[in-house]
């Protein structure tokens, strides 16, 4: 009788200890469809990691960004685990409040992650955020609307071809724009393809000493030929069109061509959901000849704040999360068209993954192609691609964003745009403390 | 002749107060007609005939369980509104029957801080609730939506209160009815209509709040505009799954909404016409 009271008391005490032992870490993320994916394959991770269970929290990205800025800021300690993009990982690193992720597990292989990708997500070295997808942007056009049109679309296509090719297969009365772009105002927005478009032009937006350069001839060039284009061959009110705006577009056939994230890929192609499924092909964002692309280089990552209290637990998730075996994990169930792409060099080197992803070749030859380290034909002191990594760039970023939209909808002209933009950027910048 | 002109009169304004009620409920209804279409149904344009499907629904509640969310939304919207009402009884009564001369610039001043933009306090606010320990709980949650709903229900009850005659508390107190008492079995029986519509209001607005609810909550506490927020997708068309999760979110309030309108309509427009 006293053994058996022994067993049991020692039983449910160990349960109790083991119960007080377990970590929970909570994860704020985005609802895309690769973050939704890994919510549902969690069971993998807890499997393995009996000790650590894992709370969700989905939010729409700018609520995201706004509730993890807020709560890193704060050193509130709501998350253990958030997912951030290229733009913020090199300014939150800088603050210190982000961890170095420096206990990936031996078998991690960082050195497989492709070059562009860490590079944006390190500073001074240090990796302080893990890739869980990538992308770039690059052109997707219709194969069948391009051949009625007599031309042949190159791998490098230049924004002049671009220009000639929309003319021609624009349809009005079969309601087909020659091309479909963003125009929705927003720093992540028109801004990002704008910016990225303005660095194939030769335009950036502060020279080396943080001066703003929209009173140069490469931005009105840059938008010059963007409204014109736009008004040619672009859609009816195509300065509320964002990238969910455009999808809807080309999945029912109405863009000849769109310029925008090699993600959108697997939505175009996807036959359940896209019309022109089996008609669209892929290029190289357009350039201009200067030795710089249009195109753009992000990657959702999974970062940790310095203030968690569970940061073991979360590097094991972060790990398990972005790691070879989570791919393999995903093709396993879901197949290799699923894979989460543009963060590891051995994905693409993969057959299968090549077979089940036809534009696998063209989004990797994108990501290569831009350098967030020097993102601009004219040097410039700062990192990003089609942002600019500083704190201030989220709200110039918008003002800008909304002038640009501005004149893409006739409100103002392209000359007065930029005059506008340039006495935004040059009050915040002086009162940055940037320039004088 | 006359009596055909009221005729046509009362027709004319009756097709009038369809249409706009019509146009006004168009956004929620094409939300209920869009959750039950397939996600490639809901992109291909405008449409009022969907297909009848509940994928939407399921996967809705597969992805992030609905019921815990909705558990919060209750227990938030009624707990913040109980809480008001007994600040906010006290409160009115003070106003209604022993007003001083600065009881209107109080009153002004209670509802002049609900024109403050809340974002403007949400980083003092979020420190507080962080160093109490209150982020991402229930209690914390209830007293935020108090305090922000107070102003309205303190106005609301001072109106109602007003209407009662005086005399009838200075009879209680001459029975020899204590201050709770006269609260108590006096003012609130005479006030039930009014505290009921101020109560329904209140559970209204607590139930639609998503500034704070989404900000001071993480996964315990968080409620159904949580929910709804967790659909929204960057990339990727989700309209149907998102149109399902806001079906879900609206259909409880709206019914209790419906089946109280009469109470409601009451309430919002007592005292409107002396």
């Amino acid at each position: 009788m006293k053994l058996r009271t022994l067993t049991l008391g020692l039983l449910t005490a160990s349960t109790l200890a083991f119960a007080a032992h377990a970590e929970s870490i909570t994860i704020a993320t985005v609802n895309n469809g690769d973050m939704v994916r890994m919510q549902k394959l969690t069971e993998d991770f807890t499997k393995a990691n009996p000790d650590i269970q894992l709370n969700w929290v989905t939010l729409e990205e700018n609520v995201l960004r706004e509730r993890v800025t807020t709560d890193i800021a704060t050193k509130g300690g709501q998350y253990d685990v958030m997912t951030i993009g290229t733009y913020e990982v090199p300014i939150w690193a800088k603050q210190s409040w982000l961890l170095p992720l420096d206990k990936l597990g031996d078998d991690y292989d960082a050195k497989d992650i492709i070059p562009a990708i860490a590079g944006g997500l390190s500073v001074d070295g240090k990796l302080y955020a893990a890739p869980f997808y990538g992308e770039s942007s690059f052109v997707m056009y219709r194969k069948d609307l391009i051949e009625k049109a007599g031309l042949k679309m190159p791998d490098t296509p230049t924004w002049d071809f671009i220009r000639q090719a929309a003319d021609k297969m624009t349809d009005r009365a079969n309601g087909v724009n020659g091309v479909c772009l963003r125009g929705k105002a927003g720093w992540g927005e028109n801004m990002a393809f704008l910016t990225a478009m303005s660095n194939s032009f030769g335009a950036r937006w502060f020279d080396e000493n943080w001066k703003p350069q929209f009173d140069q001839p490469e931005w009105k060039n840059t938008l010059q030929f963007y409204v014109d284009l736009m008004k040619a061959d672009g859609p009816e009110g195509a300065s509320s069109n964002g990238f969910n705006e455009n999808l809807a577009l080309f999945q029912q056939g109405k863009c000849g061509m769109w310029i925008d994230a090699t993600v959108a890929a697997s939505f175009v192609s996807d036959p359940k959901a896209s019309q022109v499924a089996d008609k669209v092909g892929y290029a190289l964002a357009p350039d201009n000849g200067l030795g710089k692309r249009g195109n753009w280089l992000w990657a959702w990552s999974l970062a940790i704040p310095a203030g968690t209290q569970k940061a073991d637990a979360a590097q094991k998730f972060v790990s398990w999360a972005t790691s070879k075996h989570y791919a393999e994990l995903v093709a396993s169930k879901e197949g290799w068209a699923n894979v989460p792409p543009g963060t590891r060099s051995s994905l693409y080197a993969n057959a299968e993954y090549q077979k089940a992803a036809p534009f696998a070749k063209m989004t990797l030859d994108s990501i290569n192609a831009a350098d967030p380290t020097h993102p601009t034909v004219k040097p410039v002191p700062y990192v990003g691609v089609q942002f600019v990594a500083i704190p201030e760039f989220q709200g110039l970023g918008t003002t800008v964003g909304q002038l640009f939209s501005a004149a893409l909808a006739g409100q103002s002209s392209v000359d007065d745009a930029l005059r506008q933009a340039q006495d935004a950027a040059t009050a915040a910048m002086t009162e940055g403390g940037y320039i004088k | 002749m006359a009596r055909s002109v009221t005729t046509q009169h009362k027709t004319i304004a009756t097709v009038a107060a369809w249409i706009v009620a019509l146009l006004i409920f168009f956004p929620i209804l094409y939300t209920i007609i869009t959750s039950f279409k397939s996600e490639q149904e809901a992109i291909q344009g405008f449409s009022i005939i969907p297909s009848g499907t509940f994928e939407s629904y399921a996967e809705v509640q597969a992805q992030s369980g609905y019921f815990k969310f909705f558990f919060n939304s209750v227990l938030l919207s009624v707990g913040s509104t109980i809480l008001a009402l007994l600040v906010a009884i006290p409160a009115a009564w003070s106003m209604a029957f022993s007003p001083t001369k600065r009881t209107k610039d109080i009153l002004m001043w209670m509802l002049s801080t609900k024109m403050m933009p809340a974002v403007a306090v949400l980083f003092p606010i979020y420190l507080i609730f962080r160093d109490t320990g209150l982020l991402d709980s229930r209690i914390g949650l209830m007293i935020m939506l108090m305090l922000i709903n107070l102003p309205i229900v303190v106005w609301m009850l001072y109106t109602y209160f007003r209407e009662i005659p005086g005399e009838i508390l200075e009879a209680a107190r001459m029975d020899g009815a204590s201050l709770w008492n006269e609260i108590v079995y006096v003012l609130t029986p005479m006030a039930v209509p009014g505290i009921a519509s101020t109560m329904l209001l209140n559970i209204i607005l607590a139930w639609n709040e998503a500034f704070w609810t989404i900000r001071l909550t993480t996964t315990e506490a968080a409620p159904l505009t949580a929910f709804i927020s967790s659909f929204s997708s960057p990339q990727g068309l989700f309209w149907a799954k998102l149109s399902a999760a806001s079906t879900l979110a609206i259909a409880p309030i709206l019914i209790m909404g419906w089946f109280s309108q009469k109470q409601l309509v009451r309430g919002l427009t007592f005292g409107a016409v002396k």
